[in-house]
């Protein structure tokens, strides 16, 4: 009796360590009852309260229009290290967001769901730029993603420090040079700031080389017209690129005294007030209001300076394209395509859509009118601004440096090989030339040449 | 001879029902593996089926998605081809000499007073403990803060205040690495300095004594008395130590992500990196080569430290 009593207490308790294991492996998302239930990732971590608010409403309004979805919001930041964590780990919620430099691999990999009858039943399927699509399309031709928030690499600043430094805010640096000159003003008339600094660490480093190399006109990649792909980051350009920030930062010293930023740490630093200038996205003070409650008053932004006397010349571009869960079940993909078109796609392209978001953004104090590029074409997009600009709430003379210069800039994307290794590996060439005083630079460059040329090599065998 | 045969005899039929299946279940056999059978899940589940996993993963080349490939050396080839490697085993070698010139002493000189002092005793327990309690990521961004380079940052404007002009910390290449070995530490000497004191307190006290009536002031009484009776403890931190700083990874990744300049790239960091630095899926098959490589050689230290040490720290 007693040792049946023992086998019944052994027994329920490895019921429930077996149920406890299992519950640890179960989804976030299923059908339920004629409801799906789909996980979305919508906001970064660390969102201010009036962020949170802002999504609540807009997933409420979803799920009236939807009432047979139902969403759960996550915060979610894509980083090139903890995505492929991820990724093998099988922890992606059902809608997610990746580069578009790596939209494409990951499809052809088999890494996320074919979404292409479900996005042909969108309003806007037939609408779309096949050259902007592109970014979301698999070898097979099918559509893997949607596109959204397209933007071009731009110059922020914060227009208080400006003030402060003796600078006119409504007229920020057009050129290197004047770049330089205000960082210089700025460092040494506000003590404890960096006039200018970009991003070093996470991959972000060589991110933003990519761009300073693009704008004076040089490539890290060259493609063939065979597609063999040459990496090419030993070049004039990049070399100059370096030689302005090493003078920035030995000559002027205006850059500040600490030189290990990622996106999340440069963007925090900028909000903060210890960063004058910076390199990012055009559309970041989307993240800097969402994470950083960062006073859009005090923010600035201009296209960074492209060499006018280099036809190569351009800006670095890129963006996001929503992507669903390779593990979902049908009713989940299509429910999952439903919220990218309402939550990313329709409020550039329907005049209610649009107001209703932009009235929800402007009540959470989120960025309205953010700068981006087109996602369809300039005449929609135009349109767009005009629906929203009684709601906007970032003024608009803040962001005119930009709005207006971008379209004379010639868009060039990312590099298309194996571009997150080739920025890992340029990451310590921007550290050596903002840490040390001399560096050889030629033969840093010619190693990451070596290196990443090695691995496109290896993938063509 | 047959004394012993006749003295076995009698016992061969005891184990041969000692092996019997029947016998087996009814002296409680079942209970017994019914008891092990969780904890067998658990490890074999969590820990020796991810060892098999990976061990056989070094061996490939796989994206997780597809079906891997046997590649053979391929992945122990590219380790070795990678000049990195040679600098995270540099870096984690200068970290583990650093911790262990700082990071061994410290905890061992504190035990030692405080187990002299005789008020408040567990006040400076609780004082030296208290940063172990502290969650591991939390103290290190607390630390990043601190380490701000700015004239203006925490250490810096106490540095200034004793005339020291502002350090540049984790933002130089030559300063990055004892930084983090300064956190670590603070983060580690508390657990340290606790199990020290509990081996201070099987000292006998006798021993003391007899020491004092001897004449032997403090130094002695250390170095004669406490060292010789704390050696088995302290063998046994050291290498628990040397095990602890070839694994280093949360310093390098929150502080520095391995720079400036890869100068705090530890061997972890690079498994790190080999795995996920690419967002489209790393290269799994050399982090694993690294992760085994890296297994064999603490497998054979320890191994090698253990016969050394034997002899010295038999009682």
């Amino acid at each position: 009796m007693k040792s049946s009593k023992k086998a019944l207490a052994i027994a329920v308790a490895m019921a429930a360590g077996t149920a406890m294991l299992s519950g640890c492996s179960s989804s976030g998302a299923s059908d339920d009852g004629g409801k799906v239930n789909i996980v979305v990732a919508p906001v970064l971590p660390g969102a201010t309260a009036d962020a949170l608010k802002a999504l609540s409403k807009r997933v409420k309004e979803f799920e009236k229009k939807n009432p047979d979805i139902s969403v759960k919001a996550i915060e979610y930041q894509w980083t090139g290290t903890t995505f492929a964590a991820e990724l093998a780990g099988g922890t992606l919620p059902d809608v997610f967001n990746v580069p578009f430099t790596d939209s494409k691999t990951l499809a052809d990999n088999g890494q996320l769901a074919d979404i292409t009858s479900d996005f042909k039943k969108t309003a806007t399927a037939n609408k779309w730029n096949k050259t902007v699509l592109d970014v979301a399309t698999g070898k097979d031709g099918k559509i893997y993603g949607v596109p959204w928030g397209p933007y071009a690499m731009a110059l922020s600043y914060n227009r208080d420090i400006f003030t402060q430094a003796g600078l006119d805010p409504n007229k920020p640096p057009t050129t290197l040079d004047e770049i330089e000159q205000d960082a210089k003003v700025i460092a040494q008339k506000v003590p404890g700031v960096a006039g200018y600094m970009q991003m070093t660490s996470g991959n972000n480093g060589g991110w933003e080389l990519s761009a300073n190399t693009f704008a004076l006109g040089g490539r890290m990649e060259k493609v063939g017209s065979d597609g063999t792909v040459t990496v090419t980051t030993d070049n004039q350009q990049t070399k100059q690129a370096l030689a302005w920030l090493h003078k920035l930062r030995w000559d002027d010293n205006a850059m500040g005294k600490n030189f290990l930023w990622d996106w999340s740490g440069i963007n925090q630093g900028f909000a903060s007030g210890k960063i004058a200038m910076y390199m990012s996205g055009s559309d970041v003070i989307g993240s800097l209001m969402q994470a950083n409650g960062f006073d859009q008053a005090k923010y600035g932004v201009t296209t960074f300076p492209v060499d006018a006397s280099n036809s190569d010349a351009g800006i670095l571009s890129g963006g996001n394209v929503d992507v669903v869960n390779v593990k979902d079940t049908a009713a989940q993909k299509a429910a999952a395509v439903k919220w990218i078109d309402f939550y990313r796609t329709q409020p550039s392209v329907d005049k209610t859509a649009a107001i209703n978001n932009a009235k929800t953004l402007k009540a959470g104090d989120q960025a309205v009118n953010a700068p981006t590029l087109p996602v369809f074409d300039k005449a929609t997009w135009e349109q767009n601004q005009q629906w929203i600009k009684p709601y906007a709430n970032i003024p608009a003379a803040n962001i005119k440096p930009f709005t207006d210069g971008i379209w004379d800039q010639k868009i060039v994307p990312e590099a298309p090989s194996h571009t997150q290794d080739l920025y890992a590996a340029l990451d310590p060439v921007v550290q050596a030339v903002l840490t040390k005083r001399t560096v050889d630079v030629d033969a840093m460059l010619k190693a990451v040449d070596a290196k990443i040329q090695a691995l496109i090599d290896a993938d063509a065998k | 001879m047959t004394v012993t045969q006749q003295r076995l005899a009698p016992s061969a039929p005891r184990a041969a029902r000692k092996h019997n299946p029947i016998t087996w279940v009814q002296r409680g056999g079942l209970t017994t593996l019914l008891f092990l059978l969780p904890l067998l899940i658990v490890f074999g589940v969590f820990s020796w089926s991810p060892i098999v996993q990976s061990v056989i993963m070094s061996f490939q080349k796989t994206n997780l998605v597809t079906a891997p490939v046997f590649v053979g050396w391929d992945n122990f080839v590219a380790v070795f081809n990678d000049p990195l490697f040679y600098t995270a085993i540099r870096n984690t070698g200068y970290f583990a000499v650093l911790a262990l010139l700082f990071g061994y002493p410290i905890p061992l000189v504190a035990a030692v007073i405080m187990s002299e002092v005789k008020r408040m005793k567990g006040l400076y327990s609780v004082l030296a403990y208290l940063p172990v309690v502290i969650p591991p990521v939390v103290s290190v961004l607390l630390w990043k803060i601190f380490y701000d380079a700015g004239p203006d940052g925490v250490f810096n404007t106490i540095l200034g205040a004793i005339g020291i002009p502002p350090q540049p910390w984790i933002q130089d290449a030559a300063t990055a690495m004892p930084s983090l070995v300064l956190q670590a530490t603070w983060a580690g000497a508390g657990s340290t300095i606790i199990i020290y004191l509990a081996a201070l307190t099987g000292v006998a006290p006798e021993l003391y004594d007899a020491a004092e009536v001897d004449g032997a002031g403090i130094g002695k009484k250390i170095w004669h008395v406490t060292l010789p009776q704390l050696r088995g403890i302290l063998f046994i931190t050291l290498i628990l130590q040397i095990i602890a700083t070839a694994q280093v990874f949360l310093q390098p990744f929150l502080f520095t992500s391995g720079g400036p300049v890869n100068s705090t790239t530890t061997i972890l960091l690079l498994i790190y990196q080999y795995a996920f630095q690419n967002s489209l899926g790393g290269a799994y098959g050399e982090a694993t080569a690294l992760s085994l490589m890296l297994a064999v050689f603490l497998a054979i230290l320890s191994i090698v430290y253990f016969r050394l040490t034997a002899r010295w720290s038999d009682q």
